[in-house]
């Protein structure tokens, strides 16, 4: 029998007592939602009325043509109220938390992306939200600390561990810990403990259900290839469950892989080579950690991508080799980046970049009657200083210069 | 060789509460940790709690966490810590037991990690991160060497599921005495009183008591109600703020 939670032989609920309670309630709550069809109809609903959807399938005809193989669309999540999938997750959430008579919500951040989410989320529902982010992440994603606490969030810097995603993970889990009867965490991928990876998927599917329809509305036939970026993976999950039992259609996840795969900085656990079966933050999957069984520091460009961890859900896929699995490097994501604002006017994230990268790669394998989607997870402009910073743009720089010294002057 | 149960009750007959204390091994040192250690036992502490340094201690608050992060910054191994487990056993004769997360074992091998402990004379095992739901195979192998897999019982657990879990316990179950993490002050109120009377109801194993315990008077306000008191987080500030040899005198005042 397949224990529930568990995807293969990975995921389960590695929780400590104290929290038993609040997740026997909250997977009741999830499965009463899950048979309810008004629940669903609630959502979409939410999702076209408050943010975007269904958001665009854009057909990329410069690059398509510069690469000359198979025909390049963008599923447009950048188009998302906040500027990320990250909000269908949050908006899912939200309602069950309203269903849950909660009047808190607390999330991890990496990118910003889901504390923003979440901190919009909270805003318009009316709960107090505390978001947890790595004090390395508030450095390189600064605009969106900016935004959350405009929208009246308190936002934690976590100063222990790597002071990245995995750090403000089990932060969020201390505090849950001790509020859990007024607050629910909201998790901001299809990790941790089981309900949530079942869960995050669950509202995520949103992309591929919409993908799907659209490819063959526009293309006329399913693509050939999907590709996204992974960190934890819930965009990846959210455009693949389109498509999973369609086993014509390849589908690749791109980790990061940081200064490469052989330099011990990068975050591929599953493109990689120094991932091993763990369990840690809840979980059973294949994590970046030692011989002993402590985690490594990971490494990327992408906030979002610099996790130790992944969904267990693709690792079944890529244990049972449904789902392919590569890497870029911070070099080519620039690269990617640069070639996509130039031909399509179109700004992807640091994150969403990856999946450009090894679509990119492969397009011109493809014949021009194939198509590929690449799912863009979220826009760049909350990279904007560390795009600025890696193209060294000397106009940006002396306008920084300039502001500070006002701010100096006072 | 006597079970924890058996050496615990043996020990309750003659003294009416007992101490367990708890080390980060490693932190700050290998070489202060047996020094605090000579001076626990010298003080009468019944039980200890070896804790192997994990570098995601969700369970833990910042003191204990700072103290996981630095010992494995500092290099400390999970057989170096197998090591002086097995030091510290040989030397001192109280029952000493590991506190760690799953995937110390879960890595090592699970089998390996148990046979180990056992051959190194641990009593016992203190794993967060691991439910009964999940531990099917860690409690087994445990049982059958007739180690004690300790359960932990919270103020949050039912009456049924204290049940569940004491089925699954041996030697003695730990209660955490309020919601949160390690190293905050616990307010010991009446709802303390009926939960641990509802921990009482659920099993007949002695119950410890862990979570913000610092002072004498923590421990006589416990005498009575439970059979063992924890001293966490407070020595492990104690040794930061004034040196191991301060250890001994405060754990002499306690009882
Ligand atoms: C834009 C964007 N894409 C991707 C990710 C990675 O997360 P996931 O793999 O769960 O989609 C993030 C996470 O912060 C993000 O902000």
């Amino acid at each position: 029998m397949i224990k529930k939670g568990y995807y293969g032989h990975w995921g389960g609920a590695f929780i400590p007592e104290i929290l038993h309670e609040t997740f026997k309630e909250l997977t009741s709550y999830f499965e009463e939602v899950k048979e309810d069809n008004s629940f669903w109809e609630e959502y979409l609903q939410i999702m076209s009325s408050y943010s975007c959807r269904p958001t665009p399938l854009t057909y990329a005809e410069n690059l398509s043509n510069r690469f000359g193989g198979g025909r390049i669309y963008i599923k447009r999540e950048d188009l998302n109220h906040t500027g990320a999938h990250k909000a269908n997750n949050v908006m899912g959430q939200g309602l069950l938390v309203k269903r849950m008579g909660k009047k808190r919500v607390i999330a991890e951040t990496g990118a910003g992306q889901h504390g923003v989410a979440t901190a919009t989320m909270a805003a318009k529902f009316g709960f107090d939200c505390t978001i947890y982010m790595g004090e390395e992440d508030v450095q390189r994603q600064r605009p969106n600390v900016f935004w959350m606490e405009k929208m009246g969030a308190t936002v934690v810097p976590v100063t222990d561990g790597s002071r990245t995603l995995k750090d403000a993970i089990n932060e969020a889990f201390r505090d849950w810990v001790t509020n859990m009867d007024s607050t629910h965490y909201v998790l901001g991928t299809v990790c941790g403990p089981h309900p949530f990876p079942e869960m995050v998927a669950w509202f995520q599917s949103i992309i591929g259900l919409e993908a799907r329809e659209q490819i063959l509305k526009s293309f006329g036939r399913l693509p050939a290839r999907v590709y996204a970026c992974v960190g934890g993976g819930s965009n990846a999950m959210g455009i693949f469950q389109g498509f999973l039992q369609d086993e014509q259609v390849a589908l690749v996840g791109v980790e990061a892989g940081g200064k490469g795969l052989t330099s011990r900085e990068h975050a591929a656990r599953l493109a990689g080579s120094d991932a091993s079966p763990g369990v840690a933050q809840g979980y059973k999957t294949m994590f970046l950690q030692d011989f002993d069984g402590q985690m490594l520091d990971t490494h990327s460009v992408a906030a979002g991508l610099d996790y130790i961890g992944v969904s267990p859900i693709l690792s079944d896929l890529w244990e049972k080799g449904r789902v392919r699995f590569t890497a870029a490097t911070d070099t080519e994501v620039m690269e990617a980046l640069e070639l996509t604002m130039r031909n399509e006017g179109i700004i992807p994230a640091l994150e969403s970049a990856h999946g450009f990268v090894q679509a990119f790669k492969e397009a011109a394998d493809l014949d021009s009657d194939e198509a590929i989607i690449i799912n863009m997870s979220g826009r760049g402009d909350k990279d904007i200083f560390t795009i600025a910073n890696a193209y060294g743009d000397p106009s940006w720089k002396e306008f920084i210069i300039e502001r500070a010294e006002q701010y100096r002057k006072g | 060789m006597p079970t924890l149960e058996n050496k615990l009750r043996e020990t309750l007959s003659q003294k009416q509460i007992l101490l367990m204390t708890h080390l980060v091994l490693g932190y700050p040192s290998f070489e202060v940790n047996r020094e605090v250690i000579r001076q626990m036992v010298e003080n009468g502490v019944d039980l200890i709690e070896l804790q192997i340094p994990f570098s995601e201690p969700v369970a833990d608050g910042p003191m204990i966490l700072k103290a996981n992060q630095q010992s494995i910054a500092q290099g400390a191994k999970v057989e170096e810590c197998l090591k002086f487990a097995e030091e510290v056993t040989a030397q001192f004769h109280i029952p000493f037991l590991f506190m760690t997360y799953y995937n110390i074992l879960f890595k090592y091998g699970l089998e390996e990690f148990i046979s180990r402990a056992y051959n190194i004379n641990i009593k016992g095992f203190i794993i967060p991160d691991l439910p009964p739901e999940e531990g099917k195979e860690y409690l087994e192998q445990v049982k059958k060497r007739d180690l004690a897999p300790i359960q932990i019982f919270a103020p949050t657990s039912t009456l049924e599921r204290m049940q569940l879990l004491a089925g699954n316990g041996a030697g003695f179950i730990y209660c955490v005495a309020r919601r949160g993490v390690t190293g905050k002050k616990t307010d010991f109120g009446q709802d303390f009183d009926e939960y641990i009377r509802r921990c009482r109801n659920a099993t007949s194993l002695p119950l410890a008591v862990g979570f913000g315990i610092r002072s004498k008077k923590d421990v006589d306000f416990l005498t009575g109600k439970a059979d063992i008191a924890v001293i966490g987080t407070e020595t492990i500030r104690l040794v930061d703020e004034r040196g191991p040899q301060a250890v001994g005198p405060f754990i002499g005042g306690l009882r």
